[in-house]
């Protein structure tokens, strides 16, 4: 992964129909870089996408390929292409002129064009599909055509708009190893756009958080999930249980009226800050060897786990555990400091980390076809 | 309940087709009469077309048909792409201008014509009534129908497509010809298709804006009903129907063939 | 957006050949024939106002006729598998295509005195005088008319979701409360398109009252066509009649679309 700046936001501001839609982001990509534009419906994610392929102009700032300023340049003279949600294939042309489509526009003379096909889909795995009618390609198969013919024209940086997500799961899965492997082949930068967390964490070298219109977070996956920035991140990364507390000096937080040590520092004395604690980290123990003790009030079983929901003082927490703890049950919990990570707080605060509310929030997450509704609102001009 | 629903559909279509029927036989009737069947002949074809007046209208009317129908095809494409990338108060204005020819009675629009062509004549002594009002008449109640035709199939069009083409490096021009249009050929068609037939069948905006020089066929076949009418009318109108059933019965046998060819591919 | 301008020829034009037309309708509605304003030409209509309230009844019995026929057969048609949907649409269209002059004109050879039905009537010693009535003018209408209202009809009703009636049968209805409650509801943008397409021509049609009516018979159609051909040619008069014809038409039109509460598009129908 280079250093090279290939792609550089700055300032950006866009709004639609009065509505603000990004606020002054900053961003830049690197060459052979990974990056993960992260965030709920209506963050504003498609629309920065959108905004470096040159389909939205943004009302304010300036966007750079290579240092040069291409606010003004339009879309067909930009070297990116994308990948559409729903893959915008041409239905009137066949699998070959669909990939030749932008090596015909340039004009590249018939043999460079058979032979890069060729390639391409040796790539994508679709060789012998030439003559076929796109109207008759699977899902998946579809969304190959669609990377082909993104690559064909050998784009520096190739922007992917959800691509996944109208595949089935065990699809979604086996396309992530591809295009992951597809882009570490080529060593070109990706921008990929989607609203599953586990896609972002698993593909990314570069992950960028972004809620309303604002990046909260960039960093690579590890940092992401083990240092979130603000309880939006701590609660949108996997799941989180956030708490209040007090930082009372270096290495130690209260919460709860009980004093923890902990591995963060650079707070000030007594300052006012969230708690995340992850709900794998927490060991269960009986209630006499806990830190602090509760009672269950919900468990439901993963498979992989069981979620608890734990009641401590009128706060839920949630625990994922192996072991199975029954409805009613008193247990005790332990807190080892390094699965307590301290955030400042923020205009987030209050609005995670709590599991009273607990079906409904997991019901959000878990919706595969949450992203797809932000076709609508986010891809206007 | 199914007879039931058989008898009801007979008596329609029956009514639909009982004046048709009456025309096609007539005109091979031996005798002027209207009802009395005098014997067959082919005399009033052999008279239709030796009827100057008659042939002319046809040239005129299929002229008239065949420019509206391109010109207002080009014109209506043309404003249903620029209207679907517009919003609220202009698009509405547009379309409300594009809504005046279908809700206005035709009497109006054509009359409404025929005083500005008057106007227009009285100030500059230009398109005095003739080929070149009629066209216009016509192009101008046709533009409604193509765009009609043409929205939706905007409507229905990803849009991401012409983003893709732009995205593989085609200028707007180009993307448009290359994908927006293969897509909304189909509205387009029959766009121009609804655009040539309701020219072709126009008669009251026609009666208001012809000159003596160009009449449409309705036009003239209204000016002969005002006397006895001979049965040349009835074999004319015979032979448009003809036509019009073969064509529409080759269009139907093409399309049914064609769905099948996609069947045998899958 | 450059593409909003591929709109400008259709803007330009539409503006000169129907915008201009309309503000010379006006000018000449209120103008005598030296050009000086006048409300003169206006109140002259007065003496018609019998004749409009005769074509609207007209148009309106018209439509509804239509409507009544044209329901069961769209219905119909709309159940059939589809194969065979499009041969009958095509029946259906087919007439059409017939000049609609002739066809009229067709009606009139087969209603007269001396016409073909009352000469097969006679066989049986009946006859039916209908000629120049008030009646044959109605059929006329609903015959040229009735595949105006049939084709917006069966285009809603082959989108319907087959499975709300399925739905409805699940939940105990009978047929004719799927047909009150479901099928009727649903096909309501259908019935608007239809009697939208239909409504209009038929109150403002001048041929039909001619060669169905006598030529005595008129119709506000007829009396504007006398205002700017033949002898008791008054353009101004003229100008004045279409001018409400128009605005009595804009007025049962809303009033319409308020019933239906939403946006109808006049094409949905004719795709």
């Amino acid at each position: 992964m280079g250093e090279n700046k290939i792609i550089e936001l700055k300032n950006i501001a866009v709004s639609f129909d009065g509505e603000p839609v990004l606020k002054n982001l900053d961003l830049s990509i690197s060459d052979g870089e990974f990056v993960t534009l992260l965030g709920p419906s209506g963050c504003g994610k498609t629309t920065t996408l959108r905004i470096i392929g040159g389909f939205v102009e943004p009302d304010e700032g300036d966007v750079f390929f290579d240092g040069k300023r291409v606010n003004d340049l339009p879309a067909h003279k930009r070297t990116v292409n994308t990948i559409f949600q729903r893959y915008a294939l041409f239905p009137h042309l066949n699998v070959y002129e669909n990939v030749a489509f932008g090596m015909r526009v340039q004009k590249k003379p018939n043999d460079e064009i058979k032979e890069t096909v060729a390639r391409m889909l040796k790539l994508v795995n679709l060789v012998g599909f030439e003559k076929r009618s796109v109207s008759t390609l699977s899902g998946g198969q579809q969304q190959r055509v669609a990377i082909a013919r993104a690559l064909a024209n050998n784009p520096r940086v190739l922007l992917l708009d959800e691509p996944l997500a109208a595949l089935d799961l065990k699809l979604r899965k086996d396309m992530q190893t591809e295009l992951k492997n597809i882009q570490k082949s080529l060593g070109i930068s990706f921008i990929y756009v989607t609203h599953d967390q586990e896609e972002a964490l698993s593909m990314s070298d570069t992950v960028v958080v972004m809620n309303n219109g604002e990046i909260q977070q960039i960093g690579t996956p590890q940092d992401i999930y083990n240092e979130p920035k603000n309880a939006f991140v701590a609660d949108f990364i996997g799941e989180s249980n956030i708490l209040d507390g007090v930082m009372i000096q270096d290495y130690l937080v209260e919460f709860f009226g009980r004093q923890f040590s902990c591995l963060d520092a650079g707070f000030e004395p007594n300052e006012p800050v969230d708690v995340v604690i992850r709900p794998e980290d927490i060991d269960i123990v009986e209630p006499v060897k806990g830190t602090l003790t509760g009672k269950v009030t919900n468990v439901t079983f993963k498979g992989v786990h069981y979620e608890t929901i734990v009641d401590f003082k009128g706060f839920k927490w949630l625990i994922q555990t192996t072991d199975y703890y029954p409805v009613g049950s008193v247990i005790g919990i332990v807190l080892n400091p390094e699965d307590i990570h301290i955030m400042k707080k923020s205009e987030y605060s209050g609005m995670f980390g709590d599991y009273s509310s607990y079906s409904e929030e997991f019901d959000e997450l878990g919706d595969p076809e949450a992203g797809l509704a932000e076709d609508a609102g986010e891809g206007e001009e | 309940m199914k007879t039931l629903s058989k008898i009801y559909n007979g008596i329609i279509f029956t009514f639909l087709y009982a004046p048709i029927v009456v025309l096609i036989v007539y005109s091979f009737n031996d005798s002027k009469n209207r009802v009395q069947w005098g014997g067959f002949t082919l005399d009033w074809y052999r008279d239709l077309f030796s009827n100057e007046l008659i042939l002319e209208s046809l040239a005129v009317t299929l002229q008239i048909a065949v420019l509206a129908a391109i010109i207002s095809t080009v014109i209506g494409t043309m404003a249903a792409v620029g209207i679907f990338n517009m919003n609220g108060r202009l698009r509405r204005a547009m379309e409300s201008l594009n809504n005046i020819p279908m809700v206005n009675p035709e009497i109006v629009t054509g009359i409404s014509m025929m005083l500005m062509f008057v106007a227009i004549y009285r100030a500059t002594g230009l398109l005095q009534p003739g080929f070149a009002t009629l066209l216009i008449a016509h192009i101008t109640f046709c533009i409604p129908y193509v765009v009609l035709q043409v929205m939706p199939k905007l409507r229905q069009m990803n849009k991401h497509m012409y983003e893709a083409a732009l995205d593989l490096g085609c200028t707007p021009f180009a993307a448009f010809f290359k994908v927006v249009l293969p897509e909304i050929m189909p509205g387009v068609i029959t766009g121009a298709l609804m655009a040539f037939t309701m020219s072709l069948d126009d008669f009251v905006i026609s009666y208001f804006n012809s000159g003596s020089t160009a009449q449409n066929l309705s036009v003239t076949i209204y000016s002969m009903t005002k006397k006895p009418v001979t049965p040349e009318v009835n074999a004319l109108s015979t032979l448009m129907f003809g036509s019009v059933l073969i064509l529409l019965v080759i269009v139907n046998a093409r399309q049914v063939r064609d769905l099948k060819k996609q069947k045998e591919r899958r | 957006m450059k593409k909003r301008l591929s709109a400008a020829p259709f803007a330009v034009w539409m503006g000169i050949f129907t915008v201009v037309p309309m503000a010379i309708v006006l000018w000449f509605a209120f103008t005598d024939e030296n050009g000086a304003f006048t409300l003169r030409n206006i109140a002259e209509i007065w003496q018609y106002s019998g004749t409009y309230v005769d074509s609207i009844w007209m148009g309106a019995l018209a439509t509804v006729i239509c409507l009544v026929l044209a329901y069961p057969l769209a219905l119909s048609i709309a159940r059939k598998a589809e194969h065979v949907q499009r041969t009958m649409v095509m029946i259906v269209m087919l007439p059409m295509w017939m000049n609609f002059l002739l066809r009229t004109y067709a009606w009139m050879s087969l209603l007269e005195e001396n016409g073909l039905i009352n000469h097969l009537l006679g066989q049986i010693g009946l006859h039916w005088s209908i000629i120049n009535t008030d009646a044959a003018v109605v059929l006329g209408m609903v015959y040229n008319f009735l595949p105006f209202m049939i084709l917006p009809l069966y285009s809603v009703m082959a989108k319907m979701d087959n499975r709300v009636i399925e739905a409805a049968q699940d939940l105990g209805s009978n047929n004719w409360q799927i047909l009150r409650r479901v099928i009727l509801p649903l096909s309501a943008p259908g019935i608007v398109s239809g009697v939208t397409m239909v409504f209009v021509p038929a109150v403002s049609t001048f041929v039909i009252s001619k060669l169905l009516g006598g030529s005595k018979y008129m119709m506000i159609g007829d009396v504007i066509e006398s205002m700017f051909m033949g002898d008791g040619c008054n353009y101004n008069v003229g100008a004045a009649l279409s001018l409400v014809l128009m605005v009595l038409m804009l007025i049962c039109m809303s009033l319409m679309r308020r019933v239906d509460n939403g946006e109808d598009e006049l094409g949905g129908m004719m795709a």
